[in-house]
């Protein structure tokens, strides 16, 4: 069977010792960074990317993938323990994780994310196996005009990852697309708003966008109170969950992996959608929703489980389009870009090792999150405790060795200062920067094949609707705006992140 | 009843002039047909929505609920921003060792709650690290002390 043969030299790539390494350095430095508070999984990565520049390919994409799932569950333990959720895909699991480690189950609250982010890491991984390649033999039948109704879906859908305001997150894209067309003009060589300065010609750098908007931003908005958190002073509890709180996740853990498998795939924040939508789930079928906000089992599974799930398949339309489903898979298209691998559908065929050995690594790294983390929470929870004035200068030292080591280029030191203060500022506008850096890796590829797709169309802009997939996705672009805009929806949306704050 | 909502207020300027900046940029560059876009087309058309939409959020501001705005972090900016400046003006002519150790004690200022002394021996700790990480064990090309240092003999 095609599926073994692949699977197999999947994971023979990712098996050997080194690459297996790789994995396990990526793990251990994700969880670390990402158990810093207020530091999300796209933060992390961000700050750990140039460290994995060194390496091959192969070896470099698993490690990030490593960091990956590290810097996600580093954000589920931050939002147990201190409710402090780095992003919004663990805000949901704040709301009852918390509650249960006030109430002395911190560990069992943990095991049990763990567990179900392993359970759901595990299924989604095959689900990707199975169907990314069929998904690729599609993808070679998409040309210009398709290409650039999907990203536009994928942006218009990126909005329903931000917190607070529409039209602000419209406008946060719309912004991450004028900065991508910075740089030299495909077409003509012209140069666009580079200011002259030669070194910005081949556009501004991605890492140091992402370190500046996400970092470094972060690390000026904590620096804001400059007090000390709270760190949760009561025990741990008892790590293995009881016989009654393992029947209790069984069924969430199942539907939570359904709705993140298939959230995962839409462009556009599935992960975050899939667990607010595995939260109100449980909730409504559970039956005793009182016990929702006060340390319910269900609502930490479903929700972890739904957001791992999610997470993994949203790999699908990046490794099959070359799309960046959320802002962490935009971080996974420049690194490959920065490697030399061009996203999309050639990869599965061109390169078999490197697109089979990441899917295995995808499930070895959450392997290695349970054996390791498991026992490792007593020291992560220690890492809480370092007060954070001596956390951020080392952060700072890092982010700046990292952004220089991409290009050696002192330029991207300073735009990566401009993205700092521009994030910061953004932030206090209260427009989020996730927006932003999906439009920004998204510009370029949008442009372009919006250019081809008129000159192929011979300039009629009709060429958009009368090709059945674009049409289609055209139209489905249409359908999300006009359900985010829906009042009822809108307010929904507000009570579900205001539960959430 | 008639607040502003000055946070909506300031982004939608924020983002009007943003846009205006990239619209009028684009004007001086070759437009084009739709057929053969120039180089400006896009980017005016992406100028002239962020410009509608900062319209529309300035708008919105007027009917809504002030919010309180957190405290600034001005300590924080200026001495966390020019860390990676500084960084980059130094790292090749002082070389990365002395360097990396300047961008740490400067960010390290940042906080109130740091003293001196602790500041310091943290940048050495960090120097020492970061040397042996990336200088060594990473093998990134960096020299470790500049042609600025040069006099004394390194």
């Amino acid at each position: 069977m095609d599926l073994i043969s692949n699977l197999t030299l999947g994971f023979a790539t990712a098996g050997t010792p080194e690459n297996l390494l790789f994995c396990l350095i990526g793990v251990i430095l994700g969880t670390l960074i990402g158990v810093l508070p207020g530091i999300g999984a796209t933060a992390t990565i961000a700050m750990l990317l140039p460290i994995t520049f060194q390496l091959e390919p192969v070896s470099s994409l698993i490690m990030l993938a490593g960091i990956y799932y590290g810097a996600q569950y580093g954000g589920s333990t931050t939002a147990i323990l201190i409710n402090m959720p780095g992003e919004s895909s663990s805000a949901v699991t704040a709301i009852d994780g918390y509650q249960m480690a006030r109430k002395g189950k911190a560990g069992t609250a943990l095991a049990v994310a763990a567990l179900g982010s392993f359970f759901a890491g595990t299924v989604a991984t095959l689900l990707v196996a199975i169907f990314a390649p069929p998904l690729t033999i599609i993808a070679l039948k998409f040309g210009a005009a398709e290409y650039f109704s999907l990203m536009l879906l994928g942006l218009v859908s990126a909005i329903a990852l931000a917190h607070g305001s529409i039209l602000k997150a419209l406008a946060m894209v719309v912004l991450g697309l004028l900065l991508g067309m910075v740089g030299t003009d495909i077409y003509t060589g012209t140069p666009r708003f580079t200011f002259g300065i030669t070194a910005y010609a081949d556009g501004l750098n991605f890492v140091a966008l992402a370190v500046g908007v996400f970092g470094i931003a972060e690390i000026l908005k904590n620096l804001e109170g400059d007090q000390d958190r709270s760190v949760l002073t009561t025990k741990l509890g008892s790590l293995w969950p009881s016989r009654l709180d393992l029947r209790r996740m069984v069924a969430p853990m199942l539907r939570g992996t359904a709705l993140g498998s298939a959230l995962g795939i839409l462009p556009g924040g599935g992960a975050i959608l899939a667990s607010f939508a595995s939260y109100t789930v449980e909730k409504r079928l559970s039956k005793t929703p009182e016990e929702f906000g006060h340390g319910a089992i269900e609502g930490v599974a479903g929700p972890e489980s739904a957001n791992n799930a999610g997470a993994q398949t949203s790999f699908i339309p990046l490794l099959t389009l070359g799309i960046p489903a959320n802002p962490v898979m935009a971080l996974m298209v420049g690194a490959m870009i920065i490697q030399g691998v061009v996203p999309g559908p050639n990869v599965a065929a061109e390169q078999p090792a490197l697109f089979w050995g990441i899917i295995a690594s995808m499930w070895i790294g959450n392997l290695m999150l349970i054996v390791l983390n498991l026992p490792l929470i007593g020291l992560w929870v220690k890492l809480l405790k370092v007060p954070y004035h001596i956390l951020f200068p080392v952060i700072m030292a890092f982010c700046s060795i990292g952004v220089y080591s991409v290009n050696v280029n002192v330029y991207d030191l300073y735009a990566v200062a401009g993205f700092g203060l521009m994030g910061y500022v953004l932030m206090k506008l209260r427009c989020e920067p996730a927006p932003l850096l999906l439009g920004f890796v998204l510009g370029p590829m949008l442009e372009e094949n919006l250019r081809r797709a008129m000159i192929l169309g011979r300039g009629d802009p009709t060429t958009f609707l009368t090709r059945p997939i674009s049409a289609t996705l055209l139209v489905m672009t249409l359908i999300v705006l006009v359900v985010v805009l829906l009042p009822q929806v809108r307010k929904k949306r507000a009570e579900v992140f205001s539960e959430s704050d | 009843m008639n607040t502003i909502n000055k946070t909506d207020a300031v982004a939608g300027i924020l983002f009007i002039l943003i846009g205006l900046a990239f619209g009028a940029q684009s004007l001086g560059m070759e437009l084009g047909t739709s057929l053969r876009m120039g180089p400006g087309y896009f980017p005016l058309v992406l100028a002239g929505i962020l410009i509608l939409l900062g319209g529309c959020i300035l708008a919105s501001s007027f009917k809504s609920i002030d919010e309180e705005m957190t405290a600034h972090a001005w300590r924080g900016m200026m001495f966390i921003l020019p860390a990676p400046i500084f960084f980059g003006l130094t790292v090749r002519g002082l070389g990365f060792v002395p360097s990396i150790f300047f961008t740490t004690l400067i960010a390290a200022l940042a906080s109130l709650k740091m003293k001196p002394l602790a500041a310091l021996l943290l940048s050495v700790g960090v120097t020492i690290f970061c040397t042996l990480v990336f200088s060594y064990a990473l093998g990134l090309p960096f020299r470790r002390f500049g042609p600025w240092l040069s006099f004394l003999g390194m």
